[in-house]
């Protein structure tokens, strides 16, 4: 596979610079961890190459050479990584960022097939998101898997893009893109919360978490930012008509996503499974992918005129 | 449509509210809604109303928690 053979060129490097440089600084000049042994390579290498000009540069200047100050380098260096430990820690109990690591552990080639696949969901076949030992597998290696890269970018992309749109009917002021952020993001929460609150309500037993709630929300943010470029460039019947390629394209990606997340095993298979509960959770994921389309519209047509 | 972010926090918190306010005694029993006819249908499928029951009851349970604490510790703040 590619990326073991890569891991294995980078440990490589590194050992053979470890052999070389025998003496390394003394330990009050590491203000790095040492992952060498079971931290990637990068990492080691790196911090020999911040012991070396450290050493070098140290027998130039007796001042710093004094017992005294080695001491309150070392003391320095250990209440450096003390508190950064304890900031780890706290903040890891607001942010899981262990959890959002995960979502933006991406590739170009993932990235490129989730955006075909917003645009054009007809051709793909299957839908599932493969797991490893219970963890669904990182977004690398699955493009079924939702990750948070793609909304954030076009997040971003959209401001950027509204405002060059406003910029073009000189309607432009710096405010208006903090405006159009911040109202843009108020949406994106309110919608979360609704689709939360109505999971909650309809009592579904399913693995989505929060975090890839907004992930699917965000994903209106590409078709919006194609058919935003459309109107730009070719007026406002190509606006219209690339976003309501966009929408139908939404709508299904939404539909086929969601089906296998919230309908129980029997009716994501396409049988027709009777019972009130089965009905309502396909009322609820309807609601949800047509919810898309709406908020595409809303949040573009005030942009191009 | 200009939202910001302080005003979403404006409506959660005046909806919380609405929530909270809704009366047992007076209005909800009257509609249907108290606490007594809600919590009978225990097993897997508890249904739509008697988790909105159970949300309502829980948000008013929370809110006059966090009322009585902010109450009491407010004031020796303040003071």
């Amino acid at each position: 596979m590619d990326y073991t053979a890569t891991q294995s060129g980078f440990r490589q490097q590194p050992s053979m610079r470890l052999r070389n440089s025998p003496g390394d600084g003394p330990d009050g000049s590491q203000l790095f961890e040492d992952t060498s042994r079971a931290g990637p390579g990068p990492q080691a290498g790196y911090r020999n190459q911040q012991a070396g000009p450290q050493t070098a540069g140290f027998p130039g200047q007796t001042l710093l050479s004094e017992p005294m100050s080695n001491l309150a380098m070392a003391y320095g260096s250990s209440l450096a990584s003390q508190g950064r430990e304890m900031v780890d820690k706290n903040l890891d109990r607001f942010i899981p960022i262990s959890k959002l690591k995960y979502y933006f552990a991406v590739d170009t080639v993932y990235v490129g097939k989730k955006l075909g696949l917003l645009v054009f969901p007809y051709m793909h076949e299957n839908w599932e998101v493969s797991y490893q030992q219970d963890t669904p597998v990182a977004p690398r290696f699955d493009v079924n898997a939702p990750d948070l890269y793609i909304p954030t970018m076009g997040f971003i992309t959209y401001i950027l893009v509204a405002g060059l749109a406003l910029g073009t009917q000189s309607r432009f002021s710096p405010e208006l893109l903090g405006v159009q952020a911040s109202s843009a993001l108020v949406w994106l929460i309110m919608e979360v919360l609704v689709v939360l609150l109505s999971l909650y309500l309809v009592t579904v037993n399913t693995d989505l978490t929060t975090i890839d709630l907004l992930a699917f929300a965000g994903y209106k943010y590409v078709g919006m930012i194609v058919g935003l470029v459309a109107g730009l460039l070719f007026g406002k019947p190509a606006y219209y008509l690339s976003l309501l390629w966009c929408c139908a394209a939404i709508f299904i990606f939404m539909i086929r996503t969601m089906r296998l997340k919230l309908l129980s095993e029997a009716a994501a298979e396409g049988k027709l499974v009777r019972g009130a509960r089965n009905q309502l959770r396909m009322y609820l994921t309807m609601a949800i992918a047509a919810a898309q389309p709406i908020f595409m519209y809303w949040l573009t047509f005030h942009l191009v005129r | 449509m200009a939202f910001t972010l302080y005003s979403l926090i404006q409506t959660a918190i005046l909806c919380t509210n609405a929530i909270a306010v809704l009366h047992e005694e007076r209005f909800l029993s009257k509609i249907g809604w108290g606490v007594d006819q809600g919590v009978g249908g225990f097993g897997d499928d508890p249904g739509i109303k008697a988790q909105i029951l159970n949300l309502i009851r829980s948000v008013r349970t929370v809110m006059r928690v966090f009322h009585t604490l902010l109450l009491h510790f407010g004031l020796a703040f303040i003071k």
